[in-house]
């Protein structure tokens, strides 16, 4: 009997099980787009049969940082930037947990850049949904690292004289097995591709565009967008790297030119890191946690190798 | 100093095997019954610059380097960028013989490499005017041609061990037995080869020296040779641990390395990570999850880490981080220990600190107060961190083994079943309350933890003040009772800990003086108190570990007992004096202090100064040292 139950218990779930009670109640604005990411999320769980307490779900600081009250599961609301060393370290100790990081531009590309590099580097079995809005919203609309050039703020007046971060190309570059970008304004693909980089063994990075409409009224969030894999416009194959590369640089510069594409752009099934880890014989076989609730569980003691090293 | 005591000093290059060298004659000295305690020099450099380790060895304890030293064994630098005395860095091949010669006792013995140092060198630093105006006894061998002989000059250090051994008429097989351990067929054949060579070299010498090895009986029991940092990984292995995160940043690296070694072996997980705030971050991520986790760093690391300490104190996720302290500000000198991270530690990361501080003393207490530091964090829902130094980090002592014999403690503290979780509270949105202001499970402020993975126990962990279920708030009364319940586990925290008897006392009860130290000067404190009261006076020492919350009652009972106290501390602005007028603001006119600031950890002889300058009111003859009379003096 596993002291986490809930893990794997179920096969079906409903929607409204992701929904909190009567509180709270979200706080975003009214047309906000994070509001089209808490349901994707919350349809692709259900979709996969998950239950609310086998979820940990990791976010930072901002109005993306709100989704760990809006959606319900474990969670743990961290701090600017850092919700992936958090995400990592409790799928290591737990792997049967479903673990998903939240973040939003400035947390994940600005001052969580470093974690985001090497934790697509390291290729940690985890989902990271980015909302990706072009600007600080939360502290009142400051130019964020993929508001695009040009950008006038209270911090920017001038406009911002640096070329937006390319994420999709950042993410690949850094190791990430799974990239795909989608939008607020289209709520099935949305989900589909949650539930793909969810299941997806080894690190999935979801672009997820979403509008804020009180701070950035001109990104382009709103306009019509095309899905590259139903399109007969583009052709390339997701599990070619090379390929996926040169989509996502196109990707990235037509989204500041007005055109806005989204779907899935690479797909590698490479060991994700915990496979690499246990094969190495670092990371025991069995979930680290159980061990701690196992009344049998046999502990080493220091003693042994003290003495054959220190006598 | 007494005359039953050996302290050896090898000094060279970084990359001339000084410090293993030095581990396994310590190691040899102990297995053959004597007491050891080794101090390490070294410069923040790969190859080359001057470094040696000292060895002493006496029959009855060793709890501090000592004064000075009596063999000095000079190989020369044989990764010397500069043999030339006008280089910027000074005659780098000479260095371990010229540097070395200040700190050496009247009647020591000097023996150098005279393959890698010749007499024209020798001439430029008056070796043997200075010799014989000390009573020195100069031995010149040339070890770099015996290790060659043998097939390689790094064995130029054996040579000397054999050496050193017919100077002071020591049996070499406890050594050889080492080597045999530690190497096979051709390495250990040429290395007893260059030993036996050494040996045989310097019977035929003309032996001038009284000195000689202590006298000593065979060892009562078994003994080990620990540092600090093996201490408190196995400490921490013991506490059940099993997840550690870290990056590398000299002194901290230590632990981090022997815990990666062993956490395999013990099922456990090690992450070596892209900086220190993640380092942390991960800790408090792995501890969310229902494991014991553990981070660390020095100064500059954990300065990154005030951020994830923060939201571990405000989330209530516990988690022990070390902070093993060296020379600062900013990078300051990365191999030379200081204790002045101790208000850094103490108050980083923003709001009200709410956290368990602990500062060992010696190995035992590095290895109990780990184990307490988990228990702590473990039970209370707070993060814990031991603060130690360069110094406590690397000396080596020896301990009975039978001490680290101990049960692992792999309870995991406040988390409950899922058993628990069907019977618990809930909030009247029907979750889980986490964060219950009432809580009574016998730990003031405590709640209920559940754990990702247990079913009906999900809740929401923030850094922002939040409900009993976990969610977001800014209601001024849920503030106050959230607070109040935080900060209530310290006044626990400090029955428990006054229970454990963390500080350690030295001298007589009934003493007039006091002095007070924290952390790794104990040993060398405790050391100076015997000598002064040796000398007359009437002293008694107090070593305080428990920085936070700190021990109130104990210390007031000690500074009512005396007249007056001397605090002594490797800092220049004497924080744990701070700390302790601010905590007991009565005893502030009793309190003065003996500062030390240069990188180099005091001696008892430099204690004995201090504390005498002080009651006499004299200016403090020694260098580098700081007397600061009472606050408004």
């Amino acid at each position: 009997m596993s002291a986490f139950s809930a893990i794997g218990e179920q096969e079906e779930a409903e929607e409204d099980e992701f929904t909190p009670g009567i509180e709270p109640q979200p706080t975003w604005c009214p047309g906000c787009g994070d509001f089209a990411v808490n349901n994707a999320l919350k349809k692709a769980m259900a979709n996969l049969g998950k239950n609310p307490d086998e979820v940990l779900l990791c976010t930072g600081i901002g109005c993306s940082g709100k989704l760990n009250s809006y959606f319900e599961s474990y969670g743990f609301h961290t701090i600017h930037g850092r919700s992936l060393p958090v995400a990592r370290a409790a799928k290591l100790a737990n792997p049967g947990v479903e673990v998903v990081a939240a973040g939003g531009d400035g947390d994940g590309y600005g001052i969580g850049g470093n974690h985001f590099m090497h934790t697509a580097r390291e290729n940690h079995d985890m989902t990271y949904i980015v909302f990706n809005n072009e600007i600080f919203g939360l502290t009142k609309g400051q130019t964020s690292p993929t508001s695009p050039k040009g950008h006038k703020s209270k911090t920017q007046p001038s406009g911002s004289a640096k070329d937006p971060v390319r994420p999709l190309s950042l993410s690949l570059a850094s190791g990430a097995s799974y990239v795909a970008r989608t939008a607020a304004v289209n709520p099935n693909q949305a989900a589909e591709i949650i539930a793909e980089a969810v299941e997806h063994d080894g690190f999935a990075h979801v672009d997820f565009l979403t509008q804020c409409p009180t701070w950035n009224k001109d990104a382009r969030q709103y306009v019509p967008y095309t899905d590259v894999q139903d399109s007969d416009d583009y052709d390339f194959d997701v599990t070619n790297r090379q390929e996926a590369g040169e989509m996502m640089y196109e990707v990235e510069s037509k989204l500041y030119e007005g055109e806005v594409l989204t779907g899935r752009f690479y797909k590698d099934d490479r060991p994700s890191y915990g496979q690499e880890k246990r094969s190495t014989g670092e990371m025991p076989e069995e979930p680290l946690a159980e061990r701690y609730y196992d009344e049998d569980a046999e502990w080493e003691r220091c003693a042994e190798q003290l003495i054959e090293k220190h006598t | 100093m007494t005359d039953q005591e050996l302290i050896w000093r090898i000094a060279g290059g970084s990359g001339d095997g000084i410090d293993s060298n030095s581990r396994y004659f310590a190691k040899a000295l102990m297995r053959s019954g004597l007491d050891v305690f080794t101090h390490r020099h070294y410069p923040s450099r790969i190859r080359g610059g001057h470094t040696y380790v000292e060895v002493r060895a006496t029959p009855d304890g060793a709890a501090s380097r000592g004064d000075g030293y009596n063999f000095l064994l000079a190989l020369g630098d044989s990764f010397a960028r500069n043999p030339s005395e006008d280089a910027y860095y000074g005659n780098e091949e000479l260095k371990p013989l010229s540097e070395n010669l200040d700190d050496l006792r009247e009647g020591g013995i000097i023996v150098y490499d005279s393959g890698l140092i010749d007499d024209e060198q020798v001439e430029e630093i008056d070796l043997h005017e200075r010799a014989e105006e000390n009573d020195w006894h100069v031995y010149p061998v040339d070890l770099r041609a015996i290790a060659k002989e043998h097939g390689r000059e790094i064995m130029r250090n054996n040579a000397g061990i054999g050496v050193t051994a017919a100077l002071l008429d020591m049996d070499t097989s406890e050594y050889e037995g080492i080597m045999d351990e530690m190497w096979n067929d051709d390495i250990l054949e040429a290395n007893l080869a260059v030993i036996q060579d050494g040996f045989e070299q310097a019977q035929e010498f003309d032996q001038s020296h009284d000195l000689e090895m202590p006298d000593h009986g065979e060892p009562d029991e078994q003994q080990a040779l620990v540092s600090g940092s093996d201490a408190i990984a196995y400490g921490a292995l013991d506490a059940g641990c099993r997840f550690i995160a870290g990056y590398p940043m000299t002194p901290w690296t230590d632990v981090f390395t022997i815990m990666s070694q062993n956490l395999p072996q013990f099922g456990g997980i090690s992450e070596q990570v892209e900086d220190e705030i993640a380092a942390a971050a991960l800790a408090l991520g792995a501890s969310h999850a229902g494991v014991k986790s553990m981070s660390g760093s020095s100064g500059g690391g954990f300065a990154l880490m005030s951020e994830p300490l923060g939201l571990a104190e405000m989330s209530e996720t516990p988690v022990v981080l070390v902070e093993a302290m060296r020379a600062g500000p900013s990078t300051g000198m990365p191999t030379k220990p200081e204790q002045a991270d101790l208000e850094h530690v103490l108050y980083t990361s923003q709001g009200d600190s709410a956290r368990v501080v602990l500062a060992p003393g010696d190995q035992q207490e590095c290895y109990e107060q780990i184990r307490t530091a988990f228990e702590l964090a473990y039970d209370y829902q707070i993060p814990s961190i031991l603060i130690y130094d360069q110094k406590l980090q690397g000396e080596l002592r020896n301990v009975d083994a039978s001490f680290f014999d101990r049960e692992p403690d792999a309870d995991p503290g406040s988390v409950v079943t899922e058993e628990d979780i069907a019977e618990a509270a809930e909030h009247h949105a029907g979750k889980f309350k986490r964060f219950q202001y009432d809580a009574d499970d016998g730990k003031e402020g405590v709640s209920p933890r559940s754990v990702p993975g247990q079913k009906g126990g999900r809740f929401l962990a923030t850094g922002n003040e939040h409900n009993e279920a976990g969610h977001i708030s800014e209601d001024p009364t849920n503030r106050v009772l959230q607070m109040d319940r935080r900060l209530a586990k310290l006044e626990s925290i400090r029955e428990e800990l006054d229970a454990k008897g963390n500080q350690t006392h030295h001298g007589p009860e009934e003493a007039e003086y006091g002095i007070m130290c924290w952390g790794s000067h104990q040993g060398t404190v405790f050391e100076a108190v015997d000598r002064l009261n040796d000398a007359g006076h009437s002293v008694k020492a107090i070593g305080v570990s428990d920085m936070m919350p700190y021990p109130e009652a104990e210390v007031s009972e000690f500074l009512e007992s005396v007249e007056e106290c001397l605090v002594v501390e490797m800092n220049a602005t004497a924080q744990f004096r701070g700390l302790t007028q601010k905590e007991l603001g009565r005893f502030g006119p009793k309190l003065s202090s003996l500062l030390k600031y240069n990188g180099n950890p005091f001696e008892p002889a430099e204690i004995v100064e201090g504390f005498e300058s002080s009651i006499d009111g004299e200016e403090l003859t020694v260098n580098n040292m700081k007397y600061v009379p009472a606050a408004g003096d």
